[in-house]
């Protein structure tokens, strides 16, 4: 009884000296001046315009995402194909990549100067990197492989029982899949939407590089956090966290919501 | 397939490429660049002090969250997952808040080798303890019971018969740690101050090669991380199979 006791006491303490206390000193920090100027440091045009531009990311990158994830997962789990295997592990790759290297590689490839289609790009007009094209590209990079890797063990789960028993009554391809296979794999979806959700949101690195960090342009949530931090603008940066933490406090209430459903099935 | 190319494929492959663009030469020139070779250094050895902690704190935790009972135990399981949704600039924020200049218990780790454990701690939290987690849920009571009344002590059960069986999810979990915090950048942004030679993290110095267009410099580096997280990640995978056919 005495050893539980410590081993508890050791468990929670690391938590809460690495992930409970900080945290709320977040909180703490952010309301220290009261709560009318944190709310004025978040509702200035700058961060207005930062926080626009994040939810721009996430209504762009999430639904492409998904949509991709789905159909790479029915690849993946449903069709036989040469290359299959490469491509389940190259769907894992965002993950074994630092953001920073996946912000290099894409100005490497669009970049006006150093990229490959960069100056083809930019004849028609078309600028990728230090705008918002290039920070949606950077967004769907490092979110990829979420609703994937969430999907593909529903549809192994579910087998192809209920599929074929469509099929033979005569629906088609397109019908199968609407009626039958995305209402059983709904909640693995849904989960993998959260997860790709709050990468997106949260995103630095990657877009940190192909941004340029044009203040009230191109300058996401988190780059907002960043930059008052640097210009001593504490309030700012603080206030600006919270409001990102509380958005990833409401993924996890989603996650904890949606999990018992997925388990479910 | 096309939509992976052109959004991770492509890209990738163009780092590859310029990184040997100069030559194999200029390529080894930029890796054993005296500042690269001390970012490489730092980010490697802060990884393997985090995959250890993280292997025995995290299996401390996920025991703990399993076979302990306590008020709060629900919200202590959920709040785990936290690092993984708050953004990194956040968490590197966070950790500046306590363990910062302003610190309310006066502890200064900012601008510190230290700070780097310190952040990628933080954003490598979940892997362990996930991974352990459901396998001491399915692990089978019977066994250590059956040690237990054959006069084993409670040290020898966890040792003998517990800690075997959870040795590969500690180490697939470790491996997962080991990848992400090899490539961490957003925490470490803010908190770790990003002085060459001594706290500055690969990833921040490719940062820092971009920023002054040194793209050849940066996609060296670049490279090492990736091949480092790759041949990490393969090797994990090995071993934490290997534990697992061991144990069967």
């Amino acid at each position: 009884m005495r050893n539980r006791l410590i081993l508890r006491f050791l468990a929670l303490g690391y938590l809460a000296l690495l992930l409970g206390i900080p945290v709320a000193l977040v909180f703490v920090n952010a309301l220290q001046d009261g709560v009318a100027a944190a709310w004025e440091a978040v509702t200035t045009p700058e961060a207005q315009h930062a926080f626009y531009l994040t939810m721009v990311m996430v209504a762009v990158a999430v639904p492409l995402n998904t949509i991709f994830g789905v159909l790479c997962a029915l690849a993946i789990v449903r069709q036989r194909f040469r290359g299959r295997a490469l491509l389940n592990a190259m769907v894992d790759l965002p993950f074994a990549v630092s953001p920073v290297v996946v912000g290099l590689s894409l100005l490497l490839v669009y970049g006006r100067r150093d990229g490959w289609v960069g100056e083809w790009l930019a004849e028609w007009g078309i600028q990728v990197i230090f705008s918002t094209p290039g920070m949606i590209l950077a967004t769907m990079f490092i979110s990829l492989p979420f609703v994937v890797r969430e999907v593909i063990p529903v549809l192994r789960e579910i087998g192809t029982e209920q599929e074929q028993a469509a099929a033979t009554l005569g629906a088609g391809g397109f019908q199968t899949f609407f009626r039958v296979t995305l209402p059983a794999i709904r909640w693995g979806v849904a989960y993998g939407v959260v997860l790709t959700t709050a990468r997106a949101l949260g995103e630095f690195g990657a877009v940190s590089v192909v941004s340029g960090k044009l203040s009230g342009r191109t300058e996401t949530a988190t780059l907002f956090v960043e930059n008052r931090f640097q210009r001593f603008d504490e309030t700012g940066a603080y206030a600006a966290s919270l409001v990102l933490a509380l958005l990833a406090l409401a993924t996890l209430l989603a996650m904890n919501l949606i999990k018992p459903k997925e388990a479910q099935g | 397939m096309a939509y992976l190319s052109i959004v991770a494929l492509i890209p990738l492959a163009a780092v590859v490429v310029r990184s040997t663009e100069g030559g194999l030469d200029a390529f080894w020139t930029a890796v054993t660049n005296d500042q690269a070779v001390a970012a490489l250094r730092l980010t490697l050895t802060a990884s393997l002090i985090v995959v250890v902690v993280n292997a025995v704190a995290g299996t401390l935790i996920a025991w703990v969250l399993v076979r302990d009972e306590f008020r709060g135990r629900s919200v202590v399981n959920s709040l785990i997952d936290l690092p993984f949704a708050l953004p990194t600039i956040v968490a590197g924020l966070t950790l500046l808040a306590f363990y910062g200049p302003d610190s309310p218990i006066g502890v200064n780790l900012a601008f510190t080798e230290v700070s780097v454990v310190l952040a990628l701690l933080f954003v490598t939290l979940p892997f362990v303890v996930r991974a352990v987690q459901p396998v001491l849920l399915e692990l089978d009571r019977e066994m250590e019971e059956a040690a237990e009344s054959l006069g084993a002590g409670k040290r020898t059960a966890f040792l003998r018969i517990i800690l075997p069986n959870l040795l590969p999810a500690i180490i697939a979990g470790g491996g997962l740690a080991f990848a992400r915090a090899v490539g961490e950048f957003g925490s470490l942004v803010l908190i770790t101050g990003n002085i060459p030679f001594e706290t500055q993290a690969a990833s921040v110095f490719i940062f820092s090669q971009v920023e002054s267009d040194n793209p050849i410099g940066a996609s060296a580096v670049s490279v090492v991380l990736l091949v480092v997280a790759l041949v990490v990640l393969l090797f994990f995978g090995w071993l934490s199979k290997k534990a697992l056919r061991h144990e069967e």
